[in-house]
């Protein structure tokens, strides 16, 4: 039993790094309890794209507010976290795709939001020359990009222990309650006690939410990914495809990573989720279509990531109504990477004051709380 | 589309076993391997060398020869051989297609195919063992395997006098069959430690029940003492230097730093069984002390904890060839017994020839696994572990430094296993390295996911496979 | 680094291009077995440029990755050479031809 700690995280993905991060700068005591080891799910599986392009609006405050922190993150963890601000393109690919774009961006900007740009056919080709002519145009953000995701769990990790965050692998959280005013949470044979928790157990957010009686609604992802061989370097951008599933990249090593939300299988038990390869298959012909010359290409390494989506694919992100104490950060639907910095500010908020500046109507917890006992 | 009653993987002893012995209980078999003719690692070309009068037949020995007959056994055997045929994904089907079933992608000549099966059997073998040591990685450095496969399936000799380096039997039988050729050796450095005889002593008289096997290994070590060859015993760090090529090797001794200039090294320390495909299904794996090395679990049919998934041969753990056809035996009655077509009585009185088979093929094993144990000697900080990312033994030991003892965060951390080779060079000797970091027993480290496909597929093959599935 | 066997009988032998040069090879060799004989070694690595050579000749150790009828990173050892086969080694990592 360990006394004096101000804050329970639960779960090391980036989400729970960040906000015991940001928390331990404002001077709280954090424990961090992970299940595994920093970054196994979702935050080690992530195609860790930087993107502020086509969020949801409900998302761009946060969004555009992490634009800014990746671009300094040498401020928040001490490393760039191999963030590349290569730019994201959203390809037009029919005319459907292409008026659907151009009312976006009317809308944002009508928002008074001029962070996506529409670009020709031209500019396009001069962007990605490695694509295949041929497309209409496209939504064009060029401060967003990507970043390497097994970096930036490294660095918000040491700068977690850098903070004083005392950080336990191998920890998988069992039982949690409340006592008056305080937590108490079991995790790997240790008991931990503090006023406050944070779930940020991701895929596994839903569970947590169960065990501390605040059962919410949530659902799971698992999204898939390959990876090919390593080849010269030739694309700057991500790029990704209006109604289509593409999500299409080129690392700092060299090797193109695929995805765009092709599903995978959940395993029996729940506990990870195996590629499908059929599914993957079907869902090549967007990339052959743009990318024709990967089709000679290797693929080397493939894998399905698994993460809580929830129905309206907003994050669930503030204080428990059923169960004081406890702030819900996890439910990101396949797009929270970016989000990172900025909703790890938010929770350090609400841990120390119990209050934030920035809105967080659309994420709140109470639309999806259900009194079945659904796990 | 066909649904096969079994897909064999590997068409080595235990494959080519499985499928005869499969064929005549009337089951319909495919047989995919991706090399071009039966045979396996043992009898690699065997159809092809051993036409009446060949030479190299009868270097490579009479038990090479005897694949000939297995072989054309299983041509005649009635089942569905696919040569140059690389199996990249196995997965269970789902439920409602079939009662139980499986699928295997496999591609043929760059087009990919997706065979449909009631039972697997995975007879694909055993790999030598990676032992990293300077240099390792410089051209002119291959392992003993490798020149082998060179003498079977082309009839090529190292060019010039060839230094072998390692221990076990392997090494030898080569060093014998490239005498017999013609070849010649600059010398054999023994990595097996010195005080063999003590370590094998307690295991002689169980091995003396193969004591054919264990004459002919005497015979070959005899025959090299006599021709007067260069060897060395208690060698330990070995370094192959040179620039793009190698030219000079250098070792220790009890008595000394010694080299010499060289051409080809060869170097082999054992094998240990493929279990890529059994890790990526999560079958469920043991440790071996004995063999240093992850086997996968088997109940006495040779089925997996994975039901209607089934291992023979080597890839169930080191037993050698004779044991790989009993193996295979063996999983065919398990395979016959779990689709029905066997009862349980007649399938335990099938077994009674094949479980007395296996157990004298293993009679020496014990003995083996004492005299030629898993080289035990540190990995220098500078020596590249990871082949495919070039990462030396200190960048892992570092990340193994830097958090859990856990080799899938090690290889997030570092990218070591994350190249084409899926970790094949550079599993075990990770895993070694993290038990070392946080000075806990090899057993309890295990092994980093494996993660699909289990040999690189190109994207064009892929999505051909959408294609023809929809 | 190899050579034929000197008293073998004569088999059936095909004649292949290793990076334009043609070569005579047997019946029963890989392509990895070709460029080990003719080069010495079969790639640059993509990582820090060093060459390398065919070292498992059974598929498990991926140094032999070749450009085989214009076809890159193919293992070499596992493919059986054949009339008029184009080999060649591949110089560190892939380039992208779009
Ligand atoms: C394949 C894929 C591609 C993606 N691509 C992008 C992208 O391009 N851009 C983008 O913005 N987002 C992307 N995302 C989403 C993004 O990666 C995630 O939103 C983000 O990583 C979620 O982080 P997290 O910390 O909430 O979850 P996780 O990283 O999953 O962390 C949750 C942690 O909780 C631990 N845990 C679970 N149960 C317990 C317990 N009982 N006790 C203790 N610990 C527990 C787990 O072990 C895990 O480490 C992608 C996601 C996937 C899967
Ligand atoms: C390089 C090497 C040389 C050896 N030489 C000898 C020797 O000379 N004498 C001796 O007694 N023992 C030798 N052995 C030991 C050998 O393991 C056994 O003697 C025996 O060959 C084992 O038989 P098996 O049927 O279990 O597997 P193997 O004979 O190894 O057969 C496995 C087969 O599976 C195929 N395969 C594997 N994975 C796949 C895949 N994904 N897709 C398609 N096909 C696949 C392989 O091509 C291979 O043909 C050697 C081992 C190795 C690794
Ligand atoms: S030589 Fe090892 S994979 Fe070809």
């Amino acid at each position: 039993m360990r006394a004096g700690t101000d804050l329970i995280v639960i779960g090391g993905g980036l989400h729970g790094l960040s906000a015991a991060l940001q928390s331990a700068r404002r001077g709280l005591r954090v424990v961090l309890l992970e299940g595994a080891f920093t970054g196994r799910h979702a935050s080690g599986a992530t195609a860790a794209g930087v993107r502020s392009l086509n969020r949801a609006v409900e998302e761009l405050p946060l969004s555009l507010e992490a634009q800014a922190q990746w671009e300094d993150m040498i401020a928040l963890v001490g490393d760039d976290c191999g963030f590349h601000a290569g730019g994201q393109v959203q390809v037009a690919m029919d005319t459907e795709a292409e008026a659907r774009i151009k009312a976006r961006i009317a809308r944002l900007e009508a928002a008074g939001m001029r962070h996506e740009q529409w670009i020709g056919p031209d500019r396009l080709t001069e962007l990605v020359p490695v694509m295949q002519p041929g497309a209409l145009g496209a939504a064009y953000v060029a401060r967003d990009g990507s970043a390497d995701p097994h970096r930036t769990i490294r660095a918000f990790r040491a700068a977690c222990l850098d903070a004083g965050v005392e950080i336990l692998e191998n920890h998988p959280v069992t039982w949690l309650a409340r006592d008056g005013s305080l937590w108490t949470v079991v995790a790997g044979g240790t008991t931990h006690v503090a006023p406050t928790v944070v779930n940020a157990a991701g895929a596994w957010g839903r569970q947590i939410a169960k065990l501390a009686g605040d059962p919410l609604d949530v659902g799971i992802k698992n999204s898939m990914m390959i990876v090919t061989e390593r080849c010269e370097p030739c694309l700057g951008p991500v790029i990704s495809a209006q109604n289509r599933k593409l999500s299409f990249k080129q690392t700092a090593d060299g090797t193109f990573l695929i995805g765009g939300g092709v599903q995978g299988r959940l395993r029996p038990g729940g506990g990870s989720a195996s590629v499908d390869f059929g599914a993957l298959s079907g869902a090549m012909s967007t990339t052959l279509a743009l990318f024709p010359w990967v089709a000679d290409l290797r693929l080397v390494r493939a894998w399905a990531g698994m993460e809580a989506a929830t129905a309206d694919l907003l994050p669930v992100i503030g204080p428990s109504h059923r169960a004081p104490g406890l702030i819900h950060v996890f439910g990101f639907s396949g797009h929270g990477f970016q989000l990172v910095p900025s909703v790890g500010r938010v929770i350090a908020d609400l841990a120390e004051t119990g209050r934030t500046r920035t809105e967080l109507s659309a994420f709140d917890p109470g639309r999806l709380a259900t009194n079945r006992k659904a796990a | 589309m066909m649904i096969f009653d079994v897909a064999i993987i590997g068409a080595g002893p235990a494959g080519m076993q499985a499928a005869c012995d499969l064929r005549r209980r009337d089951l319909s078999v495919v047989v995919l391997d991706e090399q071009p003719a039966p045979g396996g690692q043992i009898w690699r070309g065997v159809e092809r060398n051993c036409q009446p009068g060949s030479h190299l037949a009868q270097g490579l020995g009479a038990e090479y020869r005897q694949g000939a007959d297995v072989a054309r056994s299983f041509r005649a055997s009635g089942a569905d051989y696919r040569p140059l045929s690389r199996v990249w994904q196995i997965e269970e089907s789902s439920k409602e297609a079939m009662a139980q079933g499986w699928q295997v992608f496999v591609t043929r000549e760059s087009q990919a195919e997706v065979i449909e099966a009631r039972r697997i059997l995975l007879a694909n073998g055993a790999q030598e063992r990676p032992v990293p040591f300077p240099g390792w990685t410089r051209p002119g450095v291959l392992t003993v395997g490798a020149a082998q496969i060179l003498l079977k399936s082309g009839g090529l000799l190292p060019e010039g006098p060839v230094w072998i380096c390692g221990a076990g039997p392997l090494p030898l039988l080569y060093a014998h069959q490239l005498r017999k050729l013609g070849g010649q050796i600059a010398g054999f450095l023994d990595t097996a430690p010195r005080d063999t005889l003590r370590r094998g002593l307690p295991h002689l008289n169980g091995a003396l029940r193969d004591w054919k096997s264990l004459a002919k290994g005497l015979g070959w070590q005899a025959g090299m003492r006599l021709s007067g060859l260069r060897r060395e015993t208690g060698v330990t760090q070995l370094r192959a230097e040179g620039g793009d090529r190698l030219e000079r090797i250098r070792w220790q001794t009890p008595e000394g730093e010694k080299s010499a200039t060289a051409g080809v090294l060869l170097i082999h320390e054992g094998l240990v069984p493929s279990v890529h495909p059994t890790l990526s299904l999560q079958c469920e794996h043991a440790w071996s002390d004995a063999q240093q090395s992850l086997r996968p679990v088997l109940d006495p049919w040779g089925e997996t904890t994975r039901s209607g998934l089934f291992v023979a041969g080597d890839a169930a753990g080191i037993d050698g060839a004779k044991a790989a056809l009993a193996k295979g035996a063996l999983a065919a009655i398990g395979i016959a017994r779990s689709l029905g077509v066997l009862s349980d009585a007649r399938a335990r009185h099938a077994r009674v020839a094949g479980d007395r088979a296996l157990s004298k093929a293993r009679a020496a094993r014990p003995l083996l696994d004492s005299l030629y144990p898993a080289p035990e000697g540190k990995i220098g900080d500078d020596t590249i572990v990871c082949r495919c990312e070039e990462l030396t033994a200190g960048q892992i030991r570092a990340a193994a430094r830097r958090g859990a003892a856990d080799p899938d965060r090690v290889k997030a951390e570092t990218r070591a296993g994350m190249g084409p080779c899926q970790g094949r060079q550079c599993g075990y000797t990770i895993a070694r390295l993290i038990a070392e970091a946080h000075d806990m027993p090899r057993a309890d480290v295990g092994f980093h996911n494996i993660r699909p496909p289990l040999k690189p597929v190109t994207l064009g093959e892929l999505a051909s496979l959408g294609k023809t599935k929809a | 680094m190899f050579r034929p066997l000197p008293d073998s009988p004569e088999g059936p032998t095909v004649t292949v291009f290793v990076e334009g040069q043609p070569v005579v090879a047997r019946d029963g060799e890989t392509a990895a077995s070709v460029l080990l004989r003719h080069l010495g070694t079969a790639r640059i690595t993509p990582v820090s440029e060093s060459p390398r050579a065919p070292f498992c000749m059974m598929g498990c150790c991926f140094d032999c990755l070749a450009e085989i009828d214009g076809k890159g990173s193919t293992q070499s050892c596992l493919v059986p050479v054949r009339e008029g086969m184009t080999i060649a080694r591949q110089m560190g990592a892939r380039k992208v031809v779009a």
